[in-house]
Order: C-alpha cells, then structure tokens, then sequence
C-alpha cells in the first residue's frame, strides 16, 4: 500500500507529518513523503504520479476548510476520487463534519491515537489490490 | 482504451498505474512490457548515485530544471530503501524535487527497494521502458545513498553521475570501494563547503593514475568488443573516456550547467565511439541470457517435481550420496533428452 503524507499550506514545521509517515512505514506502508508548503495542485499531481492509495494531509495553519474541499476537487477532476483522502492536524472537533463533507475519509484531530489513524486507514481503503 | 494505449498516448494515470502494475509483479506487468517494448529505446538515461545526503535529489531537480529549459521530457526514478523490520518505506527524494512539481514536462515516481540490493529497485529497468515508451526522452534514475558503488545502475544508465562531497572524511575509501570505476562523470557537490578544491584535485590526480580508468571503469563496459564479436577487436579502441570532475552547489545551481554539458559530453562521446550501441546490446545479452537461466530452471524444476523425481534427488544430496553439482547436472541432463524426445510434457 502506498500513502502521500503531505503538507499544504503555510505550515512552519512539519514534526506531526512525520511522525504519521514513521507510522505508516512501521506499519509496512511506503510513505511517500512531500515536504512543507505544498500547493493543492502539487499534491494531487504527486499523488497521480506515485499512484497512491491515500492522500493523508496535513495541517496546522486552520486552512483545512479551504485546503480539504481544494485537494479533493482536484482529486474528483483527475478521476482519483478513489484515493482515500485523509486529514489530521490541528482540526477542531466542529470542523470534522464539514471536513468529511468536502470528500476526506477521516479527520484527525490533536491527540488522534497513530494506532488508530494506521487502523482506520487500513480498513477504510478504496482501491481494489491496494 | 486500454492501458497501454492510454499509455502510449501520455495518459499519466496510466503511465503510474503501469508502474505499479509493474513493482507489484501483477499477472498483467508481462504483457505490458511485451506490448510496450516496440516504443522503448529513444531515451536518455542518466544515473545519479553517491553516500546518503550527498546532494542528489537537488542535483536530480537542478538537471531536471535544465533539461526542461532545452525542450526535453523529463522522468525521474528515485529509490529509496525498504525497511527490513516492517517492509515499508519512507520515500522522501520529492523534497527536493519540487521545480517539476506542477509540470507536465516532469513525472517523478519513488520506488522503494523492496528488498533488493544494489540500490535499485527489482523492476528499474522496466519502469524505465515505461517512461521511455510514454515519451519521457531524458530519464533521470537516482539510486539508495550508499557509501560504496552501486554497480547495478551501469546497468540502466547510459551515463553515470557519482556525487561526493568534500568532508565525508575517508575519500580514499570511497575510491577503493569502486567509485571510480562507475563513473562516467563525477559530481563534488556542497562545493560551497571547506575541502571541495581539495576533493577534486585528488579525484583528478587518482582517475590519471588509476589503471581501471580506461579498462576496469566504464570503457571496458562499453567501449570492449560487443558481444560475439572478435576477441581483441577493441585492441586499437577509440580514444578512451576520462571522467571529468565538476564542482556543484546544487542548492544554488551552481555548477550544474556545467555538469550537464559533462553528461552531454560522455554521450556525444559514446556515440561517436559506437559505445552506446556496444554497451546495448551487452546488457540486453545479460538480459536475455538471465531470463532463459530462469525460464529453463523454471521449466526444469516444474518437470521434475511432477513425478517426484525432485523430492528424491533432493534426499539423495541430503545423505551426501550425490553432491549438488552434480544432482544438478543429471537433472538437466535428463530434462533436455525429454525436451529433446517430445517436449518437456512428455514425462507428465
Ligand atoms: N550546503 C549545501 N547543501 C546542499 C547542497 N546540495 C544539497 N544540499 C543539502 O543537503 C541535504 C541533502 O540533499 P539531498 O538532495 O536530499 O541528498 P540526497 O543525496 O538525495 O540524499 P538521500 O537520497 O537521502 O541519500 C539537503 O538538506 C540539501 O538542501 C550543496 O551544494 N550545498
Ligand atoms: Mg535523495
């Protein structure tokens, strides 16, 4: 199985990000890995290129509700809406409906279990073979 | 339309699936390189290989960038190594790629190793075909930061780019450990670093005295006889390839046009030499030779364990009555005369 940890947006750091692609990788996952400041259009292209089962974003800035609904246009308009589309961050509670209505799978926010997150995001695949 | 046809046509969602299809040795990923093959030999390819963190991928996005300035069409394979603890991996070289992010020019794929040694991924040269038959004319192949030579990229690559940087300490090992011999063009990056100078002056002094330059090195890979040609027909070989030595800071460019014109050198120079279709038909000959090894032992193991002769020659080695060797050679011995009197079905 193969993951795009990536992260949109203006973010300073990028510790949570990569603490959730070690994650994936101890669960045998390849983690393809992005780096800081991407845009929604780079990370859609990535994905597509690295024909990866999960788009896992990350993000701390509050931009989710504009970043999310963005990524997964994209994803829509290139036919990958069957990418498993995740979020986790700094997402408050009362955003994660309107996360999961903008086409994310999951949303995770502070003090999400890694367990969890690898867990969920194993039974919540897509992609036939994946 | 089908996969190949979107393939074939610039359809990056099926290139990338392709590539899976591929990795993942799915029952299709033969008849795809079958039906891809007739499309494949047009690009360039280029490996770049050297110690963990030396530069690569920066320099892998810095001669990206530039072949783009020049029309080119740009893919990039970069490797990075499977954890043997989990069996996954973190592929991270797209960092630093980041000026073909948004590019159609550009596709950039991560390949983790999957258990494979040497640097490369198991189905490099495949995914390679697949690039090349999609219409990427400039393929850039970047393998696993090691600190000895990954021989296995001569394989792939038309030219090779070794990147060391000054301060790694033992330069000395690193050339005993072959680097020399892989290079065709040898990169000094962090050149913006104490001892770059340094590094290159010594690069330089060891490729003049080195022996292998010329007949260990790359020359004796591509430049020799081809095969079934006479032995000693190179004798009187054509002018033999120095590698030349470039200072780069890949983070600032620096260095990397002329690194470019070095690698456009070694292969204007293995053209002119007739090295590149030399060198061709040598790894096709390895090629082809390995698949009929595995093809024919295949064919042999399969025959044999139908009636339990198998299971009965492996007891015989067991007890030292036989020793490997020979039980081997007996078995295909026996094997072709059936071949040979019917087909290998026959025994069945
Ligand atoms: N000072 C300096 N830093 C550089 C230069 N080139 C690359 N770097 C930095 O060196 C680090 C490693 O660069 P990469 O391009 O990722 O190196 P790599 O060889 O691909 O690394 P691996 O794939 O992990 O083996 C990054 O922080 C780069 O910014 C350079 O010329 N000078
Ligand atoms: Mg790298």
């Amino acid at each position: 199985m193969r993951v795009l940890v990536a992260k949109p947006g203006l973010d300073s750091h990028d510790r949570g990000a990569k603490v959730v692609a070690r994650a994936y990788r101890d669960a045998g996952m390849e983690v393809v890995y992005t780096g800081l400041h991407q845009t929604p259009e780079e990370i859609v292209e990535a994905a597509i290129q690295e024909d990866v089962d999960v788009v896992a974003l990350s993000i701390l800035s509050g931009a989710h509700t504009t970043l999310v609904p963005r990524v997964a246009e994209l994803l829509r308009a290139q036919g990958a809406d069957d990418v498993l589309l995740l979020v986790g961050g700094i997402i408050p509670e009362d955003d994660i409906p309107a996360m999961l209505e903008a086409g994310a799978a999951g949303a995770f926010g502070p003090g999400s279990d890694l367990d969890e997150i690898v867990e969920f995001t194993r039974s919540n695949l897509r992609r036939r073979g994946a | 339309m089908d996969l190949v046809a979107r393939l074939l046509a610039g359809d990056r969602r099926a290139l990338a699936r392709a590539i899976t299809l591929t990795e993942n040795e799915d029952p299709a990923a033969a008849r795809l390189a079958a039906a891809v093959y007739p499309h494949t030999g047009k690009a360039r390819t280029i490996g770049v290989t050297g110690p963990p963190g030396a530069g690569k991928s920066t320099i892998v996005d810095g001669l990206t960038h530039l072949y783009r300035r020049e029309g080119r069409r740009v893919a990039v394979v970069a490797v990075d190594p499977t954890s043997p603890f989990s069996g996954g991996a973190i592929l991270g070289d797209r960092i630093r790629m980041r000026r073909g992010a948004a590019d159609p020019g550009v596709f950039i794929r991560s390949l983790a190793t999957r258990g494979h040694l040497g640097g490369l991924s198991w189905h490099t040269g495949s995914v390679v075909r697949l690039l090349d038959a999609a219409g990427f004319d400039t393929i850039l192949v970047e393998t696993v930061g090691a600190g000895q030579a990954e021989v296995e990229i001569m394989r792939y690559a038309e030219t090779t780019v070794v990147v060391m940087v000054p301060g790694l300490g033992d330069e000395v090992q690193a050339i005993k450990a072959g680097i020399l011999e892989i290079a065709d063009v040898l990169a000094v990056n962090k050149a913006d670093r104490e001892g770059a100078d340094r590094l290159v002056r010594e690069l330089e002094i060891m490729l003049r005295m080195d022996g292998s330059v010329g007949r260990g090195g790359p020359l004796a890979r591509k430049e020799g006889p081809a095969a079934g040609s006479e032995p000693g027909a190179d004798a009187a070989g054509p002018e033999p390839w120095v590698p030349p030595v470039v200072k780069t800071v890949a983070t600032t460019d620096e260095g990397l046009p002329e690194l470019l014109r070095a690698v456009e050198a070694h292969h204007e120079h293995l053209r002119a030499t007739g090295g590149l279709e030399r060198w061709r038909r040598r790894e096709l000959a390895a090629e082809v030779r390995g698949l009929v090894r595995d093809l024919a032992g295949q064919a042999a193991h399969a025959w044999a364990t139908a009636d339990g002769a198998w299971e009965e020659l492996l007891g015989r080695v067991q007890r030292r009555e036989i020793d490997p060797r020979s039980a081997s050679e007996g078995l295909v011995q026996e094997f072709l005369r059936h071949a040979g009197s019917g087909g290998p079905g026959a025994r069945g």
